[in-house]
């Protein structure tokens, strides 16, 4: 089994109903198990910070849910994470990396290198996973955290992890 | 139109779960239920209402969800119009209180000052429902789009002005754990 059907199973074991997300390639596994998926919802968003307002719904209505994004589509999430701090939300988010390990694209390089600054000015706990085995004992102890721990905590996914797009070639 | 009798209209004795935008809409809404504890009022996080009631509504299908925002409020994510067409929640009203301005701020006009028909974008984005309400007469037609099942969207032009309400709980912790107990039926949930 690979990582994201791996990762798709531990969030289904902790009964995560929603699986709200903006696409992208590092993730494009998780987002079809949830489409294909008859017991869970998968919304697609225009922007991240919907993902943000949707988790803390799905928390008041006494679910589940995670937010899908990439690294360029953290610093849309600040505002909305005021939401989570404020009222101490749990909230939990899987974040795939650009901008860092054998990035090709200049344009990646600002918002990648704002990720963990951003969350922690936020008060959104950052954990790393930078190789396949790392990726499933990662995502269930930002589950335990969040979860049980009552924390909001972003998974950060890294490029060495998902590979780099390769350009020019 | 008046907005607190709009609002007491629309929501008096709905047995929904509201969620607010900011302001003068969660002001609204808590003046009107004492800030019932099916009541999560945001006075902050502007542009978040929608959203929260998708969460919520996706996650309860069995009861009705209204979100009651402001026109300022709902401009700031237009896009989440979009995500809940896509959704097709069946049991989620979103009430816009629309007085044409940011009234928090000064009263500076917003979009729909200038002809922005927030009805016209739910209904080009895809949900089946849109009604404009020009004045009590239009009301009676709105509440039942807050009560029946279906996924709605009730635009009511209001008056301009403040509308306080000086017993605003704005403890997040407090309003988000007394929501959730009061879903779950649980003294003791989290």
């Amino acid at each position: 089994m690979t990582w994201p059907d791996a990762v798709y199973g531990v969030l289904r074991e902790r009964d995560t109903r929603q699986f709200a997300y903006v696409p992208d390639s590092g993730h494009r596994r998780l987002i079809d198990l949830a489409h294909d998926d008859p017991d869970v919802r998968a919304i697609p968003l225009t922007c991240e910070e919907e993902g943000v307002g949707i988790v803390a719904g799905a928390h008041l209505g006494l679910s589940r849910a995670v937010l899908l994004m990439q690294s360029s589509g953290v610093g849309n999430c600040v505002n909305f994470l005021s939401l989570i701090q404020h009222c101490a939300f749990p909230f939990l988010t899987l974040v795939t990396m650009r901008g860092e390990f054998g990035e090709q694209n200049p344009w990646q390089f600002a918002m990648g290198r704002a990720v963990e600054p951003t969350f922690h000015a936020m008060r959104v706990a950052t954990l790393r996973a930078d190789a396949p085995d790392d990726v499933v004992p990662v995502v269930e102890a930002a589950i335990g955290m969040v979860d049980r721990g009552g924390q909001a905590v972003a998974v950060l996914l890294g490029q060495r992890l998902l590979g780099a797009k390769k350009f020019g070639q | 139109m008046d907005r607190r009798e709009a609002v007491a209209r629309l929501l008096g004795d709905s047995g929904a779960l509201v969620v607010t935008g900011l302001g003068n809409a969660a002001n609204d809404v808590a003046a009107l239920t004492d800030q019932g504890d099916h009541v999560f009022a945001m006075d902050g996080a502007m542009g978040a209402a929608v959203s929260v009631g998708l969460g919520l509504a996706l996650a309860q299908p069995e009861r009705r969800v209204v979100v009651v925002t402001g026109d300022g409020e709902l401009l700031m994510n237009l896009g989440t119009l979009a995500t809940v067409a896509v959704q097709q929640p069946a049991n989620l009203t979103v009430i816009c209180l629309d007085n044409a301005a940011y009234e928090l701020t000064g009263g500076q006009a917003t979009h729909t000052a200038h002809g922005v028909d927030l009805a016209g974008v739910a209904l080009a984005a895809g949900w089946p429902a849109a009604l404009t309400v020009g004045g009590p007469g239009d009301l009676d037609a709105a509440r039942k789009l807050v009560d029946a099942d279906g996924l709605a969207f009730v635009l009511v032009k209001v008056d301009p002005g403040n509308t306080p309400y000086d017993r605003l709980d704005r403890n997040g912790q407090s309003i988000r754990l007394r929501f959730r107990r009061a879903l779950a039926g649980d003294a003791h949930l989290d």
